[in-house]
């Protein structure tokens, strides 16, 4: 069981949506978190430098928060065995490089956009996590 | 420089809303998924309140003439709804499903020092690898047979 959050989760929502904003007033770019990736993996792009620093922002982040507020203020737990997230790191990077997006990139900004190649993209992702949940957790019953 | 500065800063306040929103918390993330189980529903409003001030925030950044840092706006044009795009996407929800860890949730998550959160990570570059990798291979060969 994991406690409904409706309030803290908004406000978070609306902070990912303020930093989103963010990247297009001042550099013009979707704040996608798959492109954002790729881009520091070699063989760098030219832009790369502006997305690493993106990326460590993101990182030093909650490590801020930890050390000012304390352990307990951010929930972190990952219920899966160590074997089913490598499996897992390896589908999602082959599955956002194809899709060309993930849950920031199509979920927020395309969706935002009204993209509709972001829409369908969210809406087959959505879809088939939900499956994915249910045949792990309710016909294998691992958890 | 500033370019970079200001990246900086826009990343700090993206992790901050992925970690407090509970975005990062792959329990959390996969009770959201699990309606018929210990269904937790905070992450609709996490895509709420991210999707509702981009949308209002874009639609007036996007009448300006250009961003600060550049020339003009980078924006997908792309309007087709191909192969990959679906492909990719319904594999996404598989890996997604199976760890609880999406891109976005993942790298914030390594700042909370947890080792899942970085055997993850270090997979998903993997896969973004092997998935260039292969479409580079695919693609030439597929050019080749064209010619």
């Amino acid at each position: 069981m994991t406690e409904f959050t409706p309030l803290v989760s908004l406000f978070g929502g609306a902070l990912i949506g303020l930093a989103a904003v963010m990247l297009m007033a001042f550099h013009g770019r979707i704040a996608g978190m798959t492109g954002i990736v790729a881009s520091v993996i070699p063989p760098l792009g030219s832009d790369w430098a502006w997305r690493a620093a993106f990326l460590a922002g993101a990182v030093i982040a909650p490590a801020l928060i930890v050390a000012f507020a304390g352990g307990d203020v951010i929930g972190f737990h990952s219920p899966m065995p160590v074997e089913w997230l490598v499996a897992g790191g390896l589908i999602v990077g082959i599955g956002v490089t194809f899709g060309g997006g993930c849950t920031s990139g199509h979920g927020v900004c395309g969706m935002a956009r009204f993209s509709v190649r972001s829409i369908v993209a969210t809406l087959t992702f959505m879809a088939t996590t939900a499956a994915t949940v249910f045949i792990v957790r309710h016909v294998l019953g691992v958890l | 420089m500033q370019k970079v500065l200001v990246a900086g800063l826009i990343g700090l306040i993206f992790g901050t809303g992925i970690a407090i929103s509970g975005m990062a918390n792959p329990a959390k993330v996969l009770n959201f998924f699990d309606i018929a189980g210990t269904w937790d529903a905070s992450l609709a409003f996490v895509m709420g309140g991210a999707l509702a001030v981009t949308a209002i925030g874009y639609f007036f950044i996007l009448k300006r003439p250009a961003p600060v840092f550049d020339k003009t706006f980078h924006l997908p044009t792309r309007k087709d709804i191909d192969t990959p795009l679906l492909a990719g996407s319904a594999v996404f929800g598989i890996g997604w499903g199976i760890s609880g860890f999406c891109p976005g949730g993942s790298i914030p998550a390594l700042g909370l020092g947890e080792p899942d959160a970085l055997i993850f990570v270090a997979a998903m570059v993997g896969g973004i690898v092997l998935a260039r990798f292969a479409r580079n291979t695919l693609g030439s060969r597929a050019s080749a047979q064209k010619t």
